[in-house]
């Protein structure tokens, strides 16, 4: 079984929780907050001030430009306020809030349940409407889809891999979505095949799934798709997009700032897929998506879809609130997800999960003396030495991090877990990288300020 | 709410794997070498490593209190196993006294020196026991006849252990019982007898992934090849075979490979640097084996390429993703 060639890990996926509840959903919000920046580039501009009534549906902000993505209104209502609000990191951000009143939709959006297979319009067509509809790649790293299905002059597609991998442990969004929802987000996938004028089409799939994985199949042979199901084996960080592109192909990326097409391959999630059929098929904007909530002491995990702006408190009192004591609420999952202190703050396009850590759980194991085991440097998946980039950057030798190629990291966070010594490796990764990508974005516009 | 929210940056999950899991494995490991050596030599070798084991830790304790003055590092159980190393390399026969001077080499000076655990250039238990090599060559090899508590199938060599019986031209390799040799009835330092016992620790190392196989299998891999190549140029015949496994069963090989050379602090980062480590470490030991004044020279051989580590870590590198594809 096909799996990527160096590194990874093996964390307890912790799956079991969630991954045979079927997804419900959940009670509309009273009160929905939509950030303007919910995606990687610009942050939307408002089209709507105090006091305006909006459908559900509605464009209520606009990309700021092409490295940017719409943003549309989860219920109709009234809007109360676009004003700074504070985040899941207690940080206070542009958010439209909008007060509900009833669930009026757009007209033009198709809310029945039939799949809709054909679709008559060309790549350019399909590109558009993925742009209204303000998709943005919904594994969390809520990179603009239109932009991903831009290819750049001088590229040329040969690939389409759909990323159903979620190689993050405890989640289950995705697995639900394509056991659930299988037809249409195959018809998702034609689509996207079509925008990017491929042949091939294959979604990685990792082997502990298995009940997705013969139904996709059971699917594709009964409804005659043209794409592949890849089971993989279980290893992660599968779905980083350049792991998931040399398991499948066998292709890697070059290091940075290569990007996947440079090997030809085109990479989105799998939910994406879904909200692909959805937007070019029923005209249905990016204003809903399924959550996994779970964790260890969490009463009722459960799979919701969710309408984008739900206070997160909601999701949390739906799975039987939080558990008592000291609690770590992760926006996404345990490897790479972020810890919030705002509860209250919305769900967003990129938010796959809600991952509560309790007990024992909250805090990072005590740290000693780095031992030189080499496990770190095993478990980079791109090849990089973990404990001499650590001790770099806490000496600030950045000319020498960048020589140790700090760039390529991908923060996946496989160093700092395999750590006996439970040293902190990605912390002082994580500011070495920031800071060399800084120095080196300046050299840049140096060098082009010269010219 | 009553609930107090800790952040955090990524990763929120640990494994199990920490120092002291990690050193708890060796420990486990090396039972099986303790209890064949109890078992050929009897309590003695209980006497010793307990010695050596206590001693170790008493130092490290002590230095760690009164001279770095900071929180206690026995936890780690890292001077437990450099006890138990050091009490590997010594014979079952060796005074006490000799045995609390290796404990204050190794731990005192070869470790705690540089700043205790990670931080040491040369592997502690092993520079405990060259010193003790250096320093009181006699009862440093002298080893005890073989009384055995099982007995019956021993082939002893009264004192002389194979490596040395070769050495001085009493011993053919092709005569050697390397039989004896693989299950541990032939004389020579206590942890050093059995071979096979070294193997299933090594093994149960291996499945715990606590080493990687790199380092053992360069070691010996090479220290054959060595022999073999030795072997032919000197007109083959018995000797072909017979040398390469000589050499494998006999003296510290095995100990060395597995378990010495393997030590995390110092030995390289990467599969590729490990190799190169082990290379040299099998190449050096034969060299001073076949060559040099000593009978057995892992210990040197090990120590050696300790020194080599910082260099090979500098220069041997980790396949970097993506740069294959960028060659095509």
């Amino acid at each position: 079984m096909k799996t990527f060639p160096i590194g990874g890990v093996h964390p307890s996926d912790n799956k079991k929780w969630s991954c045979n509840k079927a997804i419900e959903t959940l009670a509309l919000p009273d009160v929905v907050n939509i950030p303007l920046g919910q995606h990687i580039g610009a942050p939307a501009t408002a089209k709507v001030a105090k006091g305006d009534k909006v459908l559900t549906g509605q464009l209520i902000a606009e990309a700021t430009g092409f490295m940017s993505a719409n943003i549309h209104s989860p219920i109709s209502g009234t809007v109360t306020a676009v004003d700074l609000q504070p985040n899941a990191q207690g940080l206070r951000q542009m958010m439209i809030t909008i007060k509900r009143e009833g669930d009026e939709w757009m007209p033009e959006i198709d809310r029945t349940a039939e799949v809709k297979r054909e679709c008559e319009l060309d790549s350019a067509a399909i590109i558009a409407k993925i742009k209204d509809a303000g998709i943005v790649g919904m594994g969390g790293a809520t990179f603009p889809t239109h932009v991903k299905l831009s290819i750049p002059n001088g590229c040329k597609a040969e690939f389409l891999i759909i990323n159903g991998v979620e190689c993050e442990p405890y989640l289950t969004s995705d697995h639900r979505t394509m056991l659930e929802r299988g037809e249409e987000l195959l018809v998702g996938v034609e689509i996207l095949k079509k925008a990017l004028g491929v042949e091939k089409a294959i979604i990685g799939v990792e082997n502990n799934k298995p009940d997705a994985i013969a139904s996709l199949t059971k699917i594709i042979k009964e409804k005659k798709f043209a794409i592949e199901v890849e089971p993989l084996k279980v290893q992660y960080p599968q779905g980083g997009e350049k792991q998931l592109i040399a398991a499948v192909t066998g292709r890697e990326v070059p290091p940075p700032p290569a990007l996947p097409i440079h090997v030809g391959a085109v990479v989105c999630n799998a939910s994406t897929a879904l909200a692909v059929y959805e937007a070019v098929q029923k005209n249905k904007p990016l204003i809903e998506r399924v959550v996994t909530v779970t964790g260890k002491d969490v009463k009722n995990p459960c799979n919701l879809l969710t309408r984008m702006g739900t206070p997160i408190s909601q999701l949390l009192e739906m799975a039987g609130g939080l558990p008592e004591g000291d609690v770590k609420v992760v926006n996404g999952g345990p490897m790479m997800g972020r810890a919030m202190v705002n509860v209250d703050s919305p769900v967003t396009k990129g938010c796959s999960g809600i991952t509560v850590f309790s007990g024992d759980e909250v805090r990072r194991v005590p740290t000693s003396e780095c031992i030189k085991c080499a496990k770190c440097v095993a478990a980079c998946p791109m090849g990089l030495e973990p404990y001499l980039l650590q001790r770099l950057a806490a000496k600030q030798m950045w000319d020498e991090m960048e020589v140790e190629r700090i760039p390529d990291c991908i923060e996946c966070g496989c160093c700092q877990y395999t750590c006996p010594a439970g040293i902190a490796l990605l912390d002082y990764v994580r500011l070495g990288k920031q800071t060399v990508m800084g120095i080196i974005r300046a050299r840049a516009a140096a060098a082009a300020a010269k010219k | 709410m009553a609930n107090k929210f800790i952040i955090a940056t990524a990763p929120h999950m640990h494994s199990p794997l920490s120092t002291q899991s990690l050193m708890r494995d060796v420990i486990v490991a090396l039972m099986p070498a303790l209890v064949v050596s109890a078992l050929v030599y009897g309590l003695s070798v209980l006497y010793v490593t307990a010695i050596a084991v206590v001693s170790c830790v008493l130092v490290e304790f002590l230095i760690q209190k009164y001279l770095i003055k900071g929180a206690s590092t026995l936890g780690n159980l890292s001077a437990v196993v450099t006890g138990l190393l050091l009490a590997f390399n010594l014979p079952a026969n060796i005074p006490w006294w000799i045995i609390v001077i290796g404990a204050v080499v190794a731990i005192g000076v070869a470790k705690m020196t540089f700043g205790g655990l990670g931080h040491n250039p040369f592997n502690p238990a092993l520079v405990g026991r060259v010193f003790l090599l250096i320093a009181y060559p006699v009862q440093m090899t002298s080893f005890p006849e073989i009384e055995p508590v099982v007995g019956g199938i021993v082939d002893t060599f009264s004192g002389a252990t194979p490596l040395a019986a070769v050495k001085s031209g009493a011993l053919s390799v092709v005569d050697a019982n390397l039989g004896s040799m693989f299950g541990g009835f032939t004389g020579g330092s206590m942890g050093e007898l059995s071979a096979a016992a070294l193997l299933a620790g090594g093994l149960y190392m291996l499945w715990r992934r606590v080493i990687t196989w790199h380092i053992p299998v360069a070691v010996l891999g090479s220290m054959a090849a060595f022999a073999f190549i030795v072997a032919l140029m000197q007109g083959g015949g018995a000797e072909l075979y017979a040398l390469p496994a000589f050499h494998l069963f006999a003296g510290g090989a095995m100990l060395g490979a597995i378990f010495m050379a393997t030590d995390y602090v110092t030995s390289p980062m990467t599969p590729k640097g490990m190799l190169i480590y082990g290379v040299g470490i099998g190449v050096i030991t034969m060299v001073i084996r076949l060559w040099g004044a000593y009978p057995e020279g892992m210990s040197f051989a090990i120590l050696l390429m300790n020194a080599v580590t910082p260099l090979i870590n500098k220069y041997v590198k980790p396949r970097r993703f993506g740069v294959i594809t960028a060659k095509k």
